[in-house]
């Protein structure tokens, strides 16, 4: 079935922002698998005085709205500090996008849980409390996985 | 991505093909002027009738049937559709059991699904690494009360061929009626009703040139099977709605033209095994999926390891290369292709497959492209790709 994309999703898939890693990142969250067919692996670099993370990049492995979803989501996040990237749900992602075919909302859902895995890892770190919901744990029943 | 590209280069003829000229110039009298329904009486709709007579008498001379046993329906779909559920609902005083294999497009599988909800028992057999049915695993699966049996002539994902006539054979032992999906051999493989012994068969038009929305299927005489569109009284009383005459003379014409050219698809098979050849040995961690021999001339279905099939679809359109992949992410669910899970692929390397489907249409200079264009593409999906990462960090220890 023919997949309609907005041109954002295009131009985002084609041009993703922010790909690569940050060898020494301060946080890193990877969420999805390989048997759903997405996975999205964050990097984030945090200014720990005011929180607000100064470097981020992705690297994704799934379908053209995975990888438009991440890189969106990078954009969205850079320069915000850890309570706002907090903030940011699917829905935000999606509407950055000027939308998104329905069976590829999940693309989204991911994307937000893998801002929320890497500031779960910059907590981990921190030895600080994880008072925020992460999503998907892997074995939601979307994909039966 | 519609920015004009160095080429343009169809690859995906296993989804459909263009009309061509001479089939698009054999229909218009019967989109203009001989416009007559062919059930009313005067000439012009004589015209008509004798037009869909001439197309089916030509169509059966094509596939050694007689004229009598052609059908014509709206799709492939719709023939694979009557076939089934008409033989099945034909033969339930005898049993309530189909076999069938796991690699059958959807319209037979989902009909077999269909038909599960009606009370009816189906097999869907298992397939080899190389998506053949195992002729023993048939025998053994045919039942006492077994009603029907619907194994696909040649996969449309892989290209596969099956054993059809060892398979027709080994169910009319027991007497059980065989049909097959031929939509994708038709006019790319030599396709004879009566050599094969197959009692039904499906085949369409749009995968050889035709247009969309004409089928056919071939019904050996004395084979019990009910009707799946009641109404008029067209097809002899098995099929009604009026007849599709410019389609039907263009489906005649398509099939003259693609089994005359037959063993021009040498040259297309020549094709295939370079792009093959070219693909495997250029691309670290790419597999070929299905037969090497027994296989389609046109059809190209290998898997690249740490990408995702439509990632790579819309990166080959944007330089101007029409395929197509089984994965997930092109339909609406999140399960890779049921035929390359059925092979026995994991899921993540399912994910990752690209199908390229040449016809006579395509050239040396096509091939030339691909394998210019195909490569970094790959390499690209696969520099973001944190599963290609891992692997080359030996964090992961995948197995090629």
């Amino acid at each position: 079935m023919a997949m309609l994309y907005s041109q954002k999703v295009m131009d985002h898939f084609a041009n993703p922002r922010n790909v690569g890693e940050i060898p020494d990142a301060d946080a890193v969250g990877e969420v999805g698998n390989a048997v759903c067919g997405d996975i999205m692996k964050m990097y984030l670099k945090i200014d720990k005085e005011t929180e607000t993370i100064t470097d981020v990049k992705f690297k994704t492995f799934g379908c053209g709205a995975a990888i438009a979803t991440s890189s969106m989501a990078t954009e969205l996040i850079k320069g915000k500090t850890i309570k706002e990237a907090l903030q940011l749900t699917n829905k935000a992602v999606i509407e950055a996008l000027d939308g998104l075919p329905p069976a590829k909302i999940h693309c989204s859902v991911l994307a937000e849980e893998a801002v929320k895995a890497a500031i779960a890892d910059y907590y981990r770190k921190q030895g600080r409390e994880i008072d925020f919901d992460l999503g998907c744990g892997g074995d939601c029943e979307h994909c039966g996985h | 991505m519609s920015e004009k590209t160095a080429r343009f280069v169809y690859a995906d003829n296993a989804a459909t093909t263009p009309v061509s000229p001479e089939v698009l110039e054999a229909m218009l009298p019967f989109l203009k002027e001989k416009y007559g329904n062919p059930s009313s009486l005067y000439s012009v709709a004589r015209e008509a009738a004798s037009a869909v007579e001439d197309a089916r008498a030509k169509i059966a001379g094509l596939l050694g049937a007689k004229p009598n046993e052609i059908y014509f329906t709206a799709s492939g779909s719709e023939a694979d559709n009557w076939a089934i559920k008409g033989a099945a609902r034909a033969n339930m005083a005898k049993g309530r059991h189909i076999v069938t294999s796991k690699i059958e497009h959807h319209a037979v599988l989902h009909t077999c699904e269909a038909l599960e909800k009606e009370g009816f028992e189906v097999t869907y057999l298992p397939v080899d690494s190389e998506g053949i049915v195992d002729p023993d695993e048939f025998r053994k699966a045919l039942r006492p009360d077994t009603v029907l049996a619907a194994i696909m002539y040649a996969n449309n994902e892989i290209g596969t061929i099956q054993p059809i006539k060892e398979l027709a054979a080994i169910a009319h032992e027991r007497k059980i009626p065989f049909f097959t999906d031929a939509v994708q051999a038709v006019g790319h493989i030599p396709v004879n009703v009566a050599e094969l012994g197959v009692d039904m068969l499906a085949l369409s038009g749009h995968k050889i040139n035709a247009p969309k929305g004409i089928g056919a299927l071939y019904i050996k005489a004395g084979t019990r099977i009910k009707n799946l569109i009641d109404g008029g009284g067209q097809e002899r009383g098995r099929r009604a709605g009026t007849e599709n005459v410019p389609y039907i003379v263009g489906l005649a014409r398509a099939l003259e033209i693609a089994f005359a050219r037959i063993p021009e698809l040498e040259r297309v098979r020549a094709l295939r095994d370079r792009l093959i050849d070219g693909i495997l040995s250029t691309i670290p961690y790419s597999r070929l999926n299905g037969s090497r021999e027994k296989r389609l001339p046109g059809n190209v279905n290998v898997a690249f390891e740490f990408i995702e099939g439509e990632s790579l679809v819309l990166l080959l359109d944007s330089v101007g290369i029409c395929a197509s992949t089984g994965s997930a992410c092109s339909t609406a669910s999140l399960e890779p292709s049921h035929v390359l899970l059925a092979i026995g692929l994991p899921h993540e390397k399912a994910h990752g497959s690209l199908r390229l489907s040449l016809s006579h249409e395509n050239t040396d200079e096509d091939v030339d492209y691909i394998l210019e264009k195909l490569p970094p593409l790959v390499e690209r999906l696969r520099a973001m790709s944190p599963l290609y990462e891992e692997f080359m960090r030996g964090e992961k220890i995948f197995k090629v």
